[in-house]
């Protein structure tokens, strides 16, 4: 029998954003109301297709009544609730997130949307002090494959990672946090490489790392080379064919090379999710 | 669970042994599936994960560190992924994960209190002797430190205190810990909390019902749950753990969950700088929380109780251990509590070192064998708790109050404290004063009163600065003396009791030292989930070595004030919202003087 497709059946409730009255779904996050309205909001830890962890703090806002700024990106919204997203003491802390996190961690692969949001805020982590005098993240990557690189010196520690790993797509739990506070980070069991981990090469962790930190070997070397250059990319859509379940796989070419493939985040099959072979089968089929 | 896969290193016979041990002893415990908190819509309790950090305890405790092998056989049994248990492992200070230089580690505190007496020499005497010595923060003795911890392979772990080279081999060759302290107020009839402190066996129930023992929870029985936890609030009972928060609404929320499973919580993990009044009771009238913890149980509705003790108090750890087992081979916990037909049991758990597991949602966390990480906040406990389930949490010092409320009545409660901070508050004295431990006051006493009782400032008329409520409280200075300790006049100074520190400096002291160590403290301790606190109290402790290095308050405090406001703003959870609340006030009362 085929779902008759029907409005949402969820009540709505209302809240004043910025001023504005909005309505969503119950169940809808601040995020999503924001959204909705256009209101445009930094986010690094959060994605569609994985269960929000709210540990970067980036996206935060202003709700009356609360004590705290709250993360828009999982605090569900409310009846009633008046929320500011552009206040003295949201602005001050969405910049000093963006300049601690600049301050240690190198982001110069980040998605561009980090630096359009630091310029935003005006933010200067040189403040901060001397990179060679305070603490960072700095340190040679891990290369132990052909397949991978991790470079935890552009690691934001945002756990999308970990969650593509485990519980959100692959269920694999290669990797974890380990360590605490400054020295946490994202390890495999007392930091055996990951050919001896129960890392299966999916690559989703490569699919959902925002800053660069996780990245396919071709990338890497490229890069390093400085032949990398996604304005001369082109990407084709097409169906991975090693299987049955119909994954949607985008082809990201440049100079007729395939350079890395993806999947759409908002795939029904995929969730942007895949596994080795469509992942990395073009780099037989190439060679 | 999907297939697991682990890794091939052999556990040697005593691994496998203390965790084949853990597994059979505690697995009594049946946890339902509850539902995954922060990644929500995935169920998180696999039933025996709950057992990982008692199992990495016995793993420590056989081999003296986490070995490969002993964490994977420990991650078989249980069922965890080998990546996972080892970011669980490494979350805690006290498990060591190369293998251990000798098999006892002497940490020594070397955080606020036991700094200004010697605890940095002694670091060193201890390691010329030949020691293997690690700085720690606040272990919870700092009325008598410098404080030491034997950590002990194969052995139960010992504490030392005040330590010396001398009384450190003593303490090993002889296996035992240094004797509770004696209570100054011993014996005087205002004691409430404190009266049965170094007067009843803490081992012996029966001389604990000598004492009065368990009529507070034949009298609960008699109420029924409902006029006990209206007792509860008509006495106005507030949390002692640091946020104040009304019990008795606390317990009627968690009552009101009917039908699903309940829990009671006992957060006894004391680890704020400066704090040791849990310790005092657990160590020598542990019976009380007990007792106390059943009547909760039965009030709320839980028929399980946790209690969660931090894993640097051994001495109360091994009391509380025969408390419970003596309670329950008199049947006063079980299936059938004191014939009433009532369920409840109580399961410790010890700690490994992580103070941000005293942050109730990151113990829950821990108990449940994930890493100490703070939950966002709503949902809160009571609906949503350890396992997902609906728990009241409360402190060691919180529940014992509710024995005299059984007894005399909320009402009665009343008659002691003020309208606002009803009953008797238990104060932490250290430092410069002439008799620190643990005191019981009326709320309302004065920081005068309060030092008066002590003896007295050393050395002076007044204090040079009172550190009030811990590292996540404030600094206060002789003008505020005549503040009454209660809720509402603390809050109205902008001020906070916290956990009851009152740490007293004088001129002597180095004050731009012990703000570093305060600053080193939250870096230190940090869980390192958001970047506010993770990255925020690092860069506060830099600039707090800038200005130790000589650099001038004029160039740092826009960054600290900035660094202050992202921390108290966008941190998950108390421990980077009150990061900055000392150092700062440390520099506004002109402490840090010459760095002005
Ligand atoms: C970083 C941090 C550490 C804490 N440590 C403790 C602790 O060691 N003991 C405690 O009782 N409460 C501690 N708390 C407070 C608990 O989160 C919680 O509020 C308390 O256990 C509730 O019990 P109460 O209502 O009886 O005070 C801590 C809070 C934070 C933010
Ligand atoms: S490696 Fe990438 S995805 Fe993983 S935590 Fe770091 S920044 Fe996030
Ligand atoms: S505030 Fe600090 S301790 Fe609390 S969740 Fe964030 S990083 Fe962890
Ligand atoms: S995007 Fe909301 S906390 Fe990271
Ligand atoms: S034991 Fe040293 S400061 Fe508490």
């Amino acid at each position: 029998m085929n779902a008759v497709p029907v409005a949402d059946p969820r009540p709505l409730v209302e809240l004043i954003i910025d001023g504005q009255a909005v309505r969503v779904p119950q169940g809808s996050t601040i995020l999503d109301a924001c959204r909705q309205e256009g209101i445009d909001t930094p986010t690094l830890c959060w994605a569609e297709n994985l269960t929000p962890v709210n540990v970067c703090r980036v996206c935060i806002v202003e709700v009356e009544n609360s004590r705290v700024l709250v993360p828009s990106c999982s605090r569900g919204a409310e009846d009633g609730m008046v929320v500011a997203t552009d206040s003295e003491r949201v602005r001050t802390s969405r910049k000093m997130v963006f300049e601690l996190l600049a301050s240690s961690v190198d982001l110069d692969r980040a998605d561009d949307e980090v630096h359009a949001w630091m310029d935003h805020y005006g933010c200067d982590p040189g403040r901060m002090g001397d990179k060679a005098d305070i603490a960072t993240v700095a340190q040679p990557p891990k290369v132990q494959d052909d397949l991978y690189v991790r470079d935890y010196e552009r690691c934001i520690l945002c756990y999308k990672c970990v969650e593509a790993c485990g519980e959100d797509a692959q269920f694999t739990f290669a990797i974890a946090t380990a360590g605490r506070g400054f020295g946490a980070h994202i390890s495999t069991e007392f930091d055996v490489s990951l050919p001896d981990s129960a890392c299966v090469y999916c690559g989703n962790c490569i699919g959902v790392c925002p800053t660069g930190a996780l990245v396919f070997k071709t990338e890497h070397d490229m890069r390093e080379e400085g032949t990398w250059n996604e304005d001369a990319q082109s990407v084709t859509t097409t169906v991975c064919t090693f299987c049955g379940v119909g994954c949607n796989l985008e082809l990201h070419v440049q100079d007729e090379q395939i350079v890395k493939v993806t999947s759409p985040a908002d795939h029904s099959v995929t969730n942007g999710h895949l596994c080795i072979k469509g992942r990395f089968g073009w780099q037989h089929a190439q060679s | 669970m999907p297939d697991l896969r682990f890794g091939d290193a052999e556990p040697t016979d005593a691994e496998r042994v203390a965790v084949d041990e853990v597994v059979a002893g505690l697995g009594a415990v049946v946890v339902v599936e509850g539902e995954r908190l922060v990644y929500a819509g995935h169920t998180r309790t696999a039933e025996r994960r709950n057992l990982l950090l008692p199992a990495l305890h016995a793993i420590q405790r056989a081999s003296g560190w986490i070995s490969p092998g002993g964490l994977d056989y420990a991650c078989r049994q249980l069922e965890v992924p080998p990546a996972e248990a080892y970011g669980v492992a490494t979350f805690y200070h006290l498990f060591i994960h190369e293998p251990p230089e000798s098999p006892d580690v002497v940490h020594v505190c070397d955080d606020v209190a036991c700094r200004p007496v010697g605890a940095i020499r002694l670091i060193d005497e201890l390691r010329d002797a030949g020691h293997h010595v690690k700085a720690s923060p606040c272990l919870g003795q700092c009325e008598r430190g410098p404080a030491v911890l034997v950590q002990r392979t194969g052995d139960h772990d010992l504490t030392v205190a005040p330590g010396t080279v001398d009384e450190v081999a003593v303490a090993i060759s002889g296996r035992t810990s240094t004797a509770s302290a004696a209570l100054s107020q011993a014996g005087s009839p205002d004691l409430r909390l404190l009266a049965r402190v170094g007067v009843a066996d803490p081992e012996s129930i029966e001389d604990y019902r000598a004492h009065g023992g368990y009529q507070a929870l034949d009298a609960a029985l008699a109420m029924g749950p409902d006029r006990v936890i209206e007792e509860v609030t008509t006495a106005g009972l507030s949390g002692r753990g640091g946020a104040a928060f009304p019990t008795g609404v606390k317990w009627r929320a968690v009552a009101d969950q009917q039908g699903r499973p309940r829990h009671l919580v006992c957060n006894a993990d004391e680890s704020e700088p400066g704090t040791f009044k849990d310790r005092v009771i657990m160590e020598s009238d542990p019976f009380s929380l007990v007792e106390a913890m059943t009547i909760a149980g039965f009030a709320t509705g839980a028929e399980q109780g946790w209690l969660y003790i931090r894993g640097e108090y051994p001495v109360a750890t091994h009391r509380l251990r025969t408390a419970i087992d003596q309670a329950r081979a008199a049947g006063l916990l079980g299936d059938d509590v004191a014939g009433s037909e009532t369920r409840f049991d109580i399961d410790l758990r010890i700690g490994a070192g992580a103070y941000i597991c005293g942050e109730e949602t990151a113990l829950f966390n821990s108990i449940e064998g994930f890493r100490g990480e703070p939950r966002n906040k709503p949902p809160f406990p009571t609906t949503h708790g350890l396992f997902g389930e609906p728990t009241a949490i409360n402190n060691v010092e919180t529940l014992v109050n509710v024995l005299p409320i059984m007894l005399d009545g909320g009402e009665a409660y009343r008659a002691t404290g003020t309208e606002r901070s009803p009953g008797t508050r238990l104060f932490c004295l250290s430092g410069r004063v002439a008799n620190p431990g643990i005191y019981e006051h009326e709320f309302g006493i004065t920081l005068r009163g309060v030092l008066e009782a002590a003896g007295g400032v050393v050395g002076a008329d007044e204090p040079h600065a009172v550190l009030l409520g811990g590292a996540a409280g404030f600094f206060v200075r002789s003008e505020q003396l005549d503040l009454p300790l209660t809720l509402e006049d603390t809050r109205a100074a902008g001020v906070s009791l916290g956990s009851g520190v009152v740490m007293v400096f004088g001129e002597e002291d180095d004050m731009v030292d012990t703000v570093r160590r305060v600053a080193e403290f939250f870096r230190d301790e940090s869980c390192g989930q958001c970047v506010p606190c993770r990255v925020g109290t690092i860069r506060q402790e830099e600039v707090l070595a800038r200005l130790r290095g000589g650099a001038t308050l004029d160039d740092e405090r826009e960054l600290l004030d900035d660094l202050a406001a992202v921390m108290r703003d966008a941190s998950i959870c108390g421990l980077g919202q009150t990061a900055s609340g000392a150092i700062l006030s440390a520099l506004d009362l002109g402490l840090l003087e010459g760095s002005r």
